[in-house]
């Protein structure tokens, strides 16, 4: 039973049912294949997170995107302003309690390098309704090359949660033809 | 055959141990393995990553 | 009279014992003492908590929508504190004292630092909860930096994980004492190996809270400047996921045990059912990285290889467990003359005994929602498309819920006859038990699981965005699955009520328990329907297990399955690199 010590001394050398051993090695096999899934996707699949990352100061981070944003936004949505950069540009987005800053347009099918980064706590950045979740920290910059392949009204909204007017943080990205 | 063997072998004192068995009834070495190997692998490559980053340029 | 306590000698050194009427072993009366007090401080903790969680699903119900954000977020943590910590530990010490003073026949290695252990719990788990009702500390119970809590907060963490450390190493001792003293002969039982692969993920989990902890409380104080955010987060996430996998080899060795204990189940293969032990001490802990898998700064190479728990080696382990336990179970009903068809033998087994039945369910449900959702969950690029949803805690409530609490439920049905003395009050009532808080926790996981594939975040007051400047909508579907997540929450609370009043009255009041009635005690248990049932069925080659094969065929189909459904959705994604 397995409340008492094993019946023989030597159960190492007892033998294992065959329904046993083929059921290990289909377990075994399934699990090496799901590994070599993620490798594989590293190589050939499309949605990988980058490991593009620096750290910085948040002020510093916050000049750019400033810097970014003055360049590029054509016109104001909600008092927030809206950046339309050149395809394939580096864009830059802030999260801070409690907003995503600023609004992006971008274009579908073009490349961009985005900058994420914190001001203060860890934040969530969630692309809704795509459904991509990146998870944002103070002091880090990271870079991630982002294609959008659909046209609309993009959401972000955080999922880390980071005080009482975290279910108020919602932010914008537009993709447009 | 081989179950009249082992038999025989579990009673027969004289009969060593096989070694993955004394492996499996060495509790304090499992305890070795068991903070060691996660304490490697995950915390301690991981440390040496996040200390590896570059600042920004 | 089984309660007359002797004082007599278990090994080389007097102790005081009774002799249980169940099994003729040698019951130290300080192991029982402990395994009271621990199981009585974890269901008080586990009926506070699961207040919190009622009311954390009624908010969550979006035209319910009980508590104020603040309140709303102070729950929350305390929710996860008291039933992801404190009652699952306290459990966890309970069973460790089992596993080895109870079931090596063996007086308890130093009794009074195990008290220690539990005052230490006790104090810290107090401060815990008193401290986040306090309001200062709704960090959630991950308290990433750079939130701050009030230093309690992490003070009483601190204790919590101290004690338990302490009560490890209870443990550890007691197995050096049954040795030396030669209270077993040859390895030690099964499920107490089990139990010790709980007890070194436990200390693993617990040395790795202390070193993220005792500094954040010096930060906390002021002493410390800066605490770095993904280096608190990735040791941090070494004693939080690992908590969760001292629960994995605690049920698992609790699955063991009921049949052993109801129908004298024995493992199919000691040699496989240990090796799959041993992949959980090697590579289980390694499964920390789910928590990192779009933190910046970690590379692909860290993350494909921990989060895959060494090229998943240590969910083969719990792959083998799956077969070996309904085999197990399968096998030991054929023996009782259950034969006919694939199927007879699970049909005919105990299922009005809230033990087996609790522990069936949990296995079941553990393995298909928990199992199979956490592989896919911390596949690496898959995470991209469900970290921090309600994905998430969909899925450990399955694990948690569904797999752990609820087979901590069954083993407290047999732990009341068996330690306690008492007869379960309301047999009838218990019958129902596993069935309304598993199907409870089910639908809680399920929906949950089902609201974060439709993108909802986790720890989130108003998915509904009633109060930002930028709109947003989730699909109504979302809201739907919310919905039913609250009513599946009241009736998980229904069932887990049921639990805590049963048991709690059962100890008070129910009939004591001796040589006279203690097999009836311990519920329903199968018939056997031939008289000469066959007594030697240790090794799966004696038998044919077709039901087995047909649960574990249909369980891989499932996997496999829902595996590349998540890929298909992932391809579609925008392009990422």
């Amino acid at each position: 039973m397995a409340i008492t010590s094993p019946e023989n001394r030597i159960w190492w050398a007892e033998k294992v049912g065959r329904a046993e051993l083929i059921w290990i090695t289909i377990a075994f096999l399934w699990g090496v294949f799901m590994f070599a899934m993620m490798v594989w996707w590293h190589l050939e699949g499309n949605q990988n997170l980058s490991n593009e990352v620096y750290r910085i100061v948040p002020e510093v981070f916050e000049e750019k995107t400033e810097a970014f944003t003055e360049k590029y936004t054509v016109r104001e949505e909600s008092g927030i302003p809206v950046a339309k950069p050149e395809p394939g540009v580096d864009v830059y987005m802030l999260s801070r309690l409690w907003e995503w800053w600023p609004i992006l347009e971008l274009k579908k099918g073009q490349t961009y390098r985005l900058h994420l980064s914190s001001m203060d706590w860890q934040h969530g950045f969630s692309l809704q309704p795509v459904n991509i979740n990146i998870q944002v920290h103070p002091g880090l910059e990271h870079v991630v090359t982002l294609t959008p392949t659909q046209t609309g009204e993009f959401s972000v909204v955080c999922n880390e949660y980071c005080g009482v007017g975290h279910h108020t943080m919602v932010g914008r990205i537009h993709v447009v033809d | 055959m081989d179950k009249a063997k082992t038999e025989s072998d579990s009673t027969d004192e004289s009969v060593p141990i096989p070694p993955m068995q004394r492996l499996l009834d060495n509790h304090f070495l499992l305890l070795f393995i068991g903070v060691v190997v996660p304490t490697v692998l995950y915390t301690l490559w991981g440390v040496m990553e996040l200390s590896q980053i570059p600042i920004t340029q | 009279m089984s309660v007359a306590a002797e004082t007599g000698v278990i090994g080389g050194i007097a102790a005081k014992f009774r002799t249980c009427p169940a099994t003729g072993l040698k019951i130290d009366l300080a192991a029982e003492k402990l395994i009271k007090a621990n199981a009585v401080v974890a269901i008080v903790f586990l009926a506070v908590g699961g207040v919190f969680g009622l009311l954390v699903a009624l908010t969550r119900w979006p035209s319910v929508h009980l508590l104020s954000s603040d309140m709303f977020y102070l729950v929350l943590t305390a929710h996860g504190l008291d039933v992801l910590l404190v009652w699952i530990i306290f459990f966890e010490m309970a069973v460790l004292y089992f596993a080895s003073a109870i079931i090596l026949n063996c007086r308890l290695a130093a009794p009074r630092v195990a008290w220690l252990a539990f005052i230490l719990m006790l104090v810290g788990a107090v401060l815990a909860n008193v401290t986040v009702l306090q309001g200062e500390s709704s960090v959630m119970f991950t308290s990433y930096v750079p939130l701050k809590a009030s230093p309690n907060f992490y003070l009483s963490l601190i204790l919590f994980a101290v004690g338990a450390l302490l009560g490890c190493f209870v443990f550890l001792g007691t197995l050096v004492i049954a040795k030396d003293e030669k209270t077993y002969e040859g390895s030690i039982p099964l499920v107490t190996f089990g139990a010790l692969t709980a007890c070194i993920i436990a200390i693993f989990t617990l040395a790795s809270g202390a070193v993220i902890l005792i500094p954040t409380w010096l930060w906390s104080l002021g002493y410390i400047s800066h605490i770095d955010t993904v280096m608190y987060k990735l040791v941090w996430w070494a004693m939080g996921h690992s908590s969760q996998q001292i629960n994995m080899a605690a049920q698992v060795a609790i699955w063991y045990a009921i049949p052993a204990i109801l129908m004298g189940a024995k493992p199919l293969s000691e040699k496989v059912s240990r090796l799959a032990f041993l992949m959980y001490i090697f590579f289980l802990q390694l499964a920390s990285a789910h928590h990192m898998l779009v933190e910046p700064g970690l590379s692909s190479e860290w993350k494909v290889f921990n989060t895959s728990y060494a090229i998943y080696l240590a969910v083969l382990g719990s792959m083998i467990h799956g077969f070996s336990i309904p085999g197990a179970v399968e096998a030991a009903q054929r023996a009782n003359g259950y034969t006919k068809g694939y199927f007879e033998w699970l049909r005919r087994a105990p299922w009005g005994n809230p033990a087996f039945a609790g522990m069936f369910l949990s296995l079941v449900m553990f393995g298909f929602l928990g199992g199979i959702s956490g592989v896919v969950l911390g596949t690496e690029q898959i995470n991209i498309m469900l970290h921090n949803t309600i994905y998430v805690p969909g899925h450990f409530h399955a694990t948690v819920v569904a797999g752990t609490s609820l087979a901590f439920m069954a083993l407290t049905f047999l732990v009341v006859p068996l330690i306690f003395q008492r007869e379960i009050i309301w047999p009838r009532l218990a019958k129902w038990q596993p069935y309304l808080f598993g199907l409870g926790a089910a639908g809680i996981s399920l929906f949950m699981m089902g609201a974060g594939t439709l993108g909802v975040a986790r720890r989130h007051w108003d998915i509904t965005f009633s109060d930002a400047t930028l709109s947003f909508e989730y699909p109504p579907l979302a809201i739907l699955m919310l919905s039913l997540n609250g009513l599946s929450g009241i009736m998980a609370a229904i069932g887990g009520g049921l639990f805590v009043v049963i048991i709690v009255a059962s100890v008070l009041f129910g009939k004591k328990v001796d040589a006279s009635n203690i097999v009836e005690a311990l519920g329903p248990m199968p018939q056997k329907r031939v008289s000469e049932a066959v007594h030697k069925h240790g090794s799966a080659s004696n038998f044919h297990l077709p039901g087995t094969y047909t649960l574990v065929a249909i369980f891989f189909l499932a996997f496999v399955v829902y595996y590349f459904v998540n890929w298909k959705y992932l391809s579609e994604l925008w392009q990422l690199g």
